[in-house]
């Protein structure tokens, strides 16, 4: 069972690597752009607003986290 | 070829030959520490599984329905680009320090000594700890190479294109007899980056039912504007750390929340981290 839970874990950090978050704001993303384009809409414009936003939520926050850069 | 079909095989190649240097500088450090035949018996025993690997998976993805498939493989690749990105923007800020292949080489050799003298025969942990390390290492690089030739039924180009890498650090490698410290690993890995992230974006956009602009040519425009946001990140990164008054100066420190970034290192139980 640990080795389970151990290969889950090894998973888990090399998908998502030092930011969970941004990985998961990612799927959010693809998931929206998905649902839009249910809708009919040709949504190819949320990926290129959503992943700079995404990525400089992330930076920013791991420059903060160590205080002025 | 394509001008997407080459643009990935250059992606694949600089991504494996980063990789590639990396692991080299494991198993030189091993090899010139505690004896050359385990340490390259282990590296070779982790090149044939992650072989086999790409051998096993690779019809597997293939197989799968195009829109599936793009959707799965341009996410992987925009997961692993930002990855890369948010490390490269971090070093490029000033905020996370600069990965030094030369650290790395003596903090690996440091370990491999202080784990005690090797016997004349088979070295357990010097073929353990290169196995690992060139097996992490090179883990990343297989999905990268799955991910591109199954999208593009281009395996065997990107297979090609990840050997021709491994190949040449490999040459460098056995050269120089030394950690390949000159090599612009870090610019490299801004440049990874931006390929990966980029054709994510449109592979995840394209699997998802969206239609780019323009088709293919709108990765004329995704690339350079993924490194322009890279860049005004940075940019806009260290402006904030000086008007905070943080004294930069050329000291790049390490943060909190990132592992130090000097590669694969070998613990004392023989365990292995490695950051990529």
């Amino acid at each position: 069972m640990r080795h389970i839970a151990r290969a889950a874990g090894a998973a888990w950090r090399f998908i998502a690597g030092d930011d969970w978050r941004l990985a998961l704001g990612v799927v959010v993303a693809i998931g929206v752009m998905a649902a839009l384009v249910g809708l009919s809409l040709n949504a190819w414009w949320v990926l290129p607003v959503a992943v700079p936003v995404l990525l400089w939520i992330s930076v920013s926050r791991a420059a903060r986290r160590r205080g002025p850069v | 070829m394509s001008g997407a079909d080459l643009a990935l095989a250059i992606s694949v190649f600089l991504a494996c030959a980063v990789e590639a240097v990396e692991a080299l500088t494991i198993v030189l450090a091993l090899g010139t520490t505690r004896g050359w035949r385990s340490a390259l018996a282990g590296a070779g025993a982790a090149v044939v599984a992650l072989a086999a690997l790409v051998a096993a998976l690779g019809p597997v993805l293939t197989s799968l329905p195009l829109d599936v498939l793009r959707v799965i493989i341009g996410g992987l690749l925009l997961l692993f680009g930002l990855q890369w990105l948010r490390k490269a923007i971090l070093r490029w800020a000033g905020v996370k320090q600069m990965h030094d292949e030369l650290l790395a080489f003596q903090a690996e050799s440091r370990a491999a000594r202080a784990h005690g003298a090797t016997g004349s025969g088979f070295d357990g942990y010097s073929f353990s700890v290169c196995f690992q390390g060139v097996l992490l290492e090179g883990l990343e690089v297989a999905f990268i190479v799955l991910s591109v030739g199954a999208n593009q039924h281009r395996l065997p180009l990107a297979a090609a294109a990840a050997g021709a890498a491994i190949v040449v650090v490999v040459a460098a490698g056995v050269a120089l007899r030394a950690p390949l410290a000159r090599v612009p690993e870090n610019t490299l890995k801004l440049l990874v980056g931006v390929m990966l992230t980029s054709f994510g974006m449109f592979w995840s956009g394209e699997g998802a039912g969206a239609s780019w602009p323009g088709g293919e040519v709108a990765l004329a425009a995704i690339v350079p504007g993924v490194f322009l946001c890279a860049w005004a990140m940075a940019h806009r990164l260290r402006r904030i750390g000086g008007a905070d008054g943080g004294d930069r100066g050329g000291a790049q420190r390490l943060g909190a929340g990132d592992a130090p970034d000097a590669g694969a290192v070998a613990t004392d139980s023989g365990r292995l981290t490695v950051t990529r």
